[in-house]
């Protein structure tokens, strides 16, 4: 191997640029529990990531001090609950760059998000005939509900391919997007591939065909700084649990006029103005999309997820998972046999790290790697076509996220070579 | 060390795996199935040559993990000589082997015990599975006096 990234890496152990990786690691408590009896590596974060202790007393601390149902009691304990879920809604607000607070819709992830949308605005927008733009990098959750919706309306689902290492291939992409496009749905950022998309351009492109624009930020979001207005999205999906948050909570954010236009996904208590036998009349934006009572203990937490993350700057968090992902896409390369799936520049890419073994089934260099306490995910990740595409079956994925460092990716390397000999080939 | 992994992946599994029997095209295929686990992307094809009522010639392959290929290619050594009745049950006893209801492996097939290891695995049941039931559908298919290739078979709803 290269003796300058050994040295580099013990020289950088515990700290990445401004973060205090060997601090972050100490707020995570599962992190300090042993695995199969090894020193627990969890590089499944794209999956979802851990919590700090802070987001889970803010659960503990919600249900001891503060549950109630929100927006309809008089009472005490209901003022505290709902002041401290709209107060995030706020904080979720200024964290994607500062949007109307009314333009953040709080649902159980990105999967809801996205099918919100289809359900909502697709059913009223997409006639026989219309077009919807996805990529092959999709994720299912942005895949199906537009082949779903295609389907039922008579529209075509239309696709904008990729090169070979992985980017978005936009030579053709005037006749991709045209005219007859309605809408186009891309991901901020691959969790395959890990490429981040120049949505912006997309975006921009769109726009002047008329269509509007969705973008699954669901890997982008705990990754990099995200502002809302410069992606050119008109709705943008993302949830809390990648990004040190509770499951069961996402955000959708969608442009006001766009919100206000369309009708709602679910029905039932919160998002009505108004109930008779005959009619009914719809609560304004946001509450017309919150129906039923939401996951509050989880939103609360959620909070304290964002306000982790900024204390840490996203801009850092960037920077760290840059150095960190060329770290481990060099220790990677200089395996024999190992292909990685997508841009190699970290500068293109987020964390997440797909990879294969020439010889080695991505089941069995999981089971391996579990046994050695390293956690990743193998298999299809969710993005069936794409594997098809690329040609494969499933892929092994390494995805990074605040409290890894290199010594967390040199156990993976050595693992790795561990895994051959196991396996005699 | 012996840990879970290496129950597992026993050493019979693994020179199952390394050099998996039946690789093999057969002459003549009487019976022709195929296999897909599509969440774990592995895929097989199997193909059987009959004579007489008995299994004469054997053919997998297997695009898959460790556990897939060595149940393959164990299918391929046991059911070499059986009796379309005898490869029926050898097949049921696996199934309930690998999914904890009896432990019966006769003596004689000592290899296809090493498959026992799966069961704490409860997520690779069912690539333990996917070469035998693969072959039941090939063999409910023949004996219904039907040609040509079955329906993909898949035993992801097993586990």
């Amino acid at each position: 191997m290269n003796p300058d990234i050994r040295n580099d890496a013990t020289a950088l152990k515990g700290r990445s640029g401004q973060m205090d990786i060997d601090r972050i690691k100490a707020d995570f408590p599962i992190l300090k529990q042993p695995v199969n009896g090894h020193r627990l590596v969890y590089l499944d974060n794209a999956a979802t990531s851990q919590k700090p202790k802070q987001v889970i007393d803010a659960i503990v601390k919600y249900y001891n001090e503060s549950n109630a149902n929100i927006h309809r009691g008089l009472h005490t304990l209901a003022e505290k609950a709902t002041s401290a879920y709209e107060n995030v809604r706020v904080h979720a607000a200024r964290f994607i760059g500062g949007v109307d607070n009314s333009e953040v819709i709080f649902t159980s992830g990105t999967t809801e998000s996205i099918n919100t949308i289809a359900r909502t605005w697709g059913e009223k927008n997409i006639r026989s005939g219309d077009e919807i733009v996805i990529t092959e990098m999709e994720h299912h959750a942005n895949l199906v509900p537009w082949l779903v919706l295609s389907q039922n309306t008579g529209a075509t689902l239309r696709r904008i391919s990729l090169t070979p290492d992985g980017q978005l291939d936009l030579t053709n992409i005037n006749d991709i997007i045209t005219a007859r496009t309605r809408l186009v749905a891309v991901a901020h950022m691959s969790n395959v591939l890990g490429t981040i998309n120049p949505v912006a351009d997309i975006a921009e492109l769109a726009h002047r065909r008329g269509a509007i624009v969705l973008v699954d930020g669901a890997q982008a979001a705990p990754h990099m700084p995200v502002d809302i207005k410069q992606t050119g999205a008109d709705f943008y999906a993302f949830s809390a649990h990648k990004m040190l948050g509770p499951t069961g909570v996402g955000v959708l954010w969608g442009r006001k006029t766009l919100l206000e236009d369309i009708p709602p996904f679910t029905t039932g208590g919160e998002m009505i103005r108004e109930v008779r036998f005959d009619r009914v009349t719809w609560n304004d934006v946001p509450h017309k999309f919150e129906a039923g009572t939401p996951n509050i203990a989880g939103v609360i937490a959620f909070d304290r997820a964002l306000s982790y993350l900024e204390e840490l700057g996203m801009e850092n968090i960037r920077s760290h998972e840059i150095e960190l992902s060329g770290y481990a896409i060099n220790r990677l390369l200089e395996l024999d046999g190992i292909e990685i799936q997508g841009p190699l520049d970290p500068h293109l890419r987020g964390g997440a790290i797909s990879f294969t073994d020439a010889k080695i089934h991505p089941h069995d260099i999981s089971t391996f790697l579990d046994s050695r306490g390293i956690a990743i995910r193998a298999g299809h990740h969710c993005a069936q076509p794409l594997m098809r595409t690329m040609g494969k079956v499933a892929t092994a994925r390494a995805s990074l996220y605040i409290y890894n460092d290199r010594m967390d990716i040199d156990a993976l390397i050595d693992a790795l070579k561990e895994t051959r000999r196991y396996f005699g080939v | 060390m012996t840990n879970s992994l290496d129950e597992l992946y026993r050493e019979i599994i693994l020179d199952h795996y390394r050099s998996p029997r039946g690789k093999k095209p057969v002459d003549k295929v009487d019976i022709a199935s195929d296999g897909q686990n599509p969440s774990c992307g592995d895929e097989i094809a199997v193909q059987v040559t009959m004579d007489d009522g008995t299994v004469k010639d054997v053919h997998v392959d297997c695009k898959g993990c460790a556990i897939s290929i060595a149940s393959g290619s164990m299918l391929a050594e046991y059911t070499k000589g059986k009796s379309l009745g005898e490869v029926k049950q050898l097949a049921d006893t696996v199934k309930k082997m690998l999914k904890g209801e009896g432990d019966e492996i006769p003596p004689e097939l000592e290899d296809l015990d090493a498959l026992k290891g799966v069961r704490k695995f409860p997520v690779r049941i069912k690539c333990a599975l996917l070469a035998w039931m693969t072959l039941v559908e090939g063999l409910k298919n023949y004996e219904n006096g039907k040609t040509g290739q079955t329906p993909l078979v898949s035993t992801e709803d097993e586990s």
